[in-house]
């Protein structure tokens, strides 16, 4: 699955879409694909704050539960309820199944992420 | 070809014996079959509507009716689907699946120590008192520390009770700090305890060889770290060569070295955490010292800390009175309180101890001795078919990946699924988290010579099966009731109460 060029991505495996000052999160297709079959996502709530390179919830697969780590700092301006019925929707269309969005306080940390070829680069390394 | 052997699906259409598939009670069920015969009422009938007034029901419950066979043979037959320590070898990784010794439970029935019960006063409770404070003793000679508890239930429960410990100690020194640090190698329960204590959890990333990174310690300890939760050895079976240095680098801040002494059954005999410089741990008995595990506990998680950390233990304590006798001590004002009902899983420690006398200074010492041998048999045996991702020397058990096989497609459950063909309880799947498709194994020191090559046997045909005929361990078990279960749908859907189809 090609990772979408105006993404910026994490070392943890997370995407960030910037629009503005909100930038919306989710993991990237390799860490749906290590993952396997997500059966939970524990995200936080509207209102609450995110720091970049903190944990922000975690998603659970019948193999493990990993940690979630925010690529920004930030509030949480919305969550994405869908998956808690329909998880699954991170393995179908990882990069369009968004967990999170939040108001970044300072967008020049989105600059300091990975961008698309960087991050493919980063896993061929890791896998 | 060895898999002919153990056995190949077959498209042979036969009628499963009855015993394949047993039904549920309930839909066993036929009216009017009774287990009972109740002998004729010799006291006066009692009017149950008119004494229970609105609580009588009108419509008595559907339970299922059966004969006492019926229900005699449902329960044994399933008793057979099980597998146990009893029936053959258990080498889940971190577990410590050990032999629970036949005299530990004979010791446990001794009716004095059985039937004695917690609410009994301390002068008519002396002898439990006694076995409680020499396996408190034992674990202390045991661990090199100073003082101890047995109140927690289980490894996480001690884990939660050895943070608030460090928690009450901060504290009493003016700041109960912010954080604890977590090598990402570790058991989940370690974060969920430091988590559950208020602290916030910071992950510090294994070395090359999977141990603790000194130049990353260094960085990352402050004056707001509370602990650094280690396991010694490691999730991956090591000895963590630089302990004493890592605690030094934690002293110097403050900061306390906890261990999670999940893997303390390599090191009884041998090597003490209290001279290491640990200040505070927790012991599994259920792992190290042959307590049942699993179905067949409870658990029991002791926490044994330095003398700095004794005025927080949990109330009560045991003490000696002046006139020799053993009491309760609840008069405890900086104890962090009471983290168990009573004193603990006392069943338990009458068990635990029974195994420490049983095998006394030499014999426990031989037991971890033992224990690293058929791990790192095990590993000599099977390196040449597994890749070995660390090769740092193994202690009581060993961590191979998945890599070779999973170019066939074959992934680490699958193999382990495998092995239930042959015989064996798999082997703990995926864990640790710094190992990609992790086969960890551990023996202990229970297993025979013959009984590890039967599990060797097992394993290298499973890898030459991956080989030539990776459809058969990607399918697997064939040997079981029902194959394959659908774990995701059971964990996104999860059928929860068996309802009638009427």
């Amino acid at each position: 699955m090609a990772y979408p060029a105006n993404y910026r991505y994490t070392r943890e495996h997370e995407w960030i879409e910037l629009s503005g000052s909100i930038g919306a999160i989710g993991i990237t297709d390799y860490a749906q694909k290590s993952l396997g079959d997500i059966v939970y996502v524990d995200s936080p709530k509207v209102g609450d704050t995110v720091t970049a390179g903190a944990t922000f919830g975690s998603v659970e697969s019948v193999k493990a539960v990993s940690d979630l780590y925010s690529p920004v700092t930030g509030t949480v301006t919305a969550v994405n309820d869908e998956l808690k019925t329909a998880p699954d929707k991170i393995n179908e269309k990882p990069h369009e199944a968004w967990i999170i969005k939040v108001e970044i306080a300072d967008p020049a940390q989105v600059n300091a992420l990975l961008d698309a070829a960087a991050y493919e680069a980063f896993i061929a390394e890791e896998s | 070809m060895a898999s002919s052997e153990v056995l190949i699906p077959s498209n042979k259409k036969v009628r499963p014996h009855p015993t394949q598939n047993e039904a549920l009670l309930f839909e066993k069920s036929s009216p009017g079959k009774r287990a009972y015969k109740l002998p004729p009422l010799d006291v006066p009938a009692v009017n149950a509507a008119a004494l229970l007034g609105a609580a009588h029901r009108k419509t008595p419950g559907e339970l299922p009716e059966l004969s006492e066979i019926e229900i005699i043979r449902h329960f044994t037959r399933l008793s057979t689907w099980n597998y146990a320590i009893d029936l053959g070898m258990y080498p889940l990784g971190s577990c410590t699946m050990k032999y629970n010794p036949r005299v530990n439970e004979l010791v446990a029935r001794i009716e004095g120590l059985a039937e004695a019960h917690p609410y009994r006063p301390d002068s008519l409770a002396q002898g439990i008192l006694e076995v409680i404070d020499l396996l408190q003793r034992c674990l202390i000679e045991i661990t090199g520390m100073d003082a101890i508890t047995l109140q927690p239930a289980a490894g996480a429960h001690g884990e939660f009770t050895g943070i608030l410990l460090v928690r009450a100690w901060h504290e009493s020194q003016g700041n109960p700090r912010k954080k604890i640090l977590i090598p990402d190698s570790a058991h989940g329960t370690n974060p969920a305890s430091a988590a559950i204590c208020g602290y916030t959890v910071e992950t510090l990333k294994s070395n090359a060889e999977g141990g603790i990174d000194l130049d990353a310690l260094t960085r990352q300890v402050d004056e707001e770290t509370a602990a650094l939760m280690l396991t010694n050895p490691s999730t991956i079976g090591v000895f963590e060569s630089q302990i004493a240095k890592i605690a030094e680098i934690l002293h110097a801040k403050g900061a306390l070295l906890y261990m999670d002494g999940a893997n303390m059954n390599a090191l009884v005999g041998k090597a003490r955490p209290g001279d290491f410089g640990v200040d505070v741990m927790h012991l599994n008995l259920h792992k190290t010292f042959s307590t049942p595990h699993g179905g067949g506990g409870p658990g029991s998680g002791p926490v044994a800390c330095k003398a700095f950390l004794e005025p927080f233990l949990p109330t009560p304590v045991l003490v000696q009175n002046e006139n020799g006798a053993k009491g309760w001590n609840y008069d405890r004002p900086q104890s962090i309180g009471r983290v168990r009902a009573f004193y603990g899983n006392v069943g338990m420690f009458i068990r635990a101890l029974a195994y420490i006398l049983a095998n006394g200074p030499d014999g426990l010492r031989q037991t971890t001795e033992d224990a690293v041998l058929n791990a790192n048999y095990i590993r000599a045996k099977l390196e040449d078919f597994y890749d070995l991702p660390y090769r740092t020397p193994s202690m009581h058990e060993v961590v191979f990946s998945d890599k070779r096989q999973a170019v066939k497609g074959v992934k680490t459950g699958d193999i382990a699924k495998r092995l239930i063909d042959y015989g064996f309880h798999p082997y703990t799947v995926s864990f640790p988290m710094i190992v990609h498709g992790a086969l960890m194994i551990e023996p202990t020191e229970s297993e025979s010579l013959e009984e590890l090559d039967l599990f060797i046997d097992a394993m290298q045909a499973i890898a030459r099966e991956v080989d030539e005929t990776p459809e058969l361990v990607k399918t697997a078990p064939h040997s079981t009731r029902v194959s394959r279960l659908d774990e995701v749908q059971a964990a996104r859907k999860p059928i929860l109460r068996w309802r009638p189809t009427k």
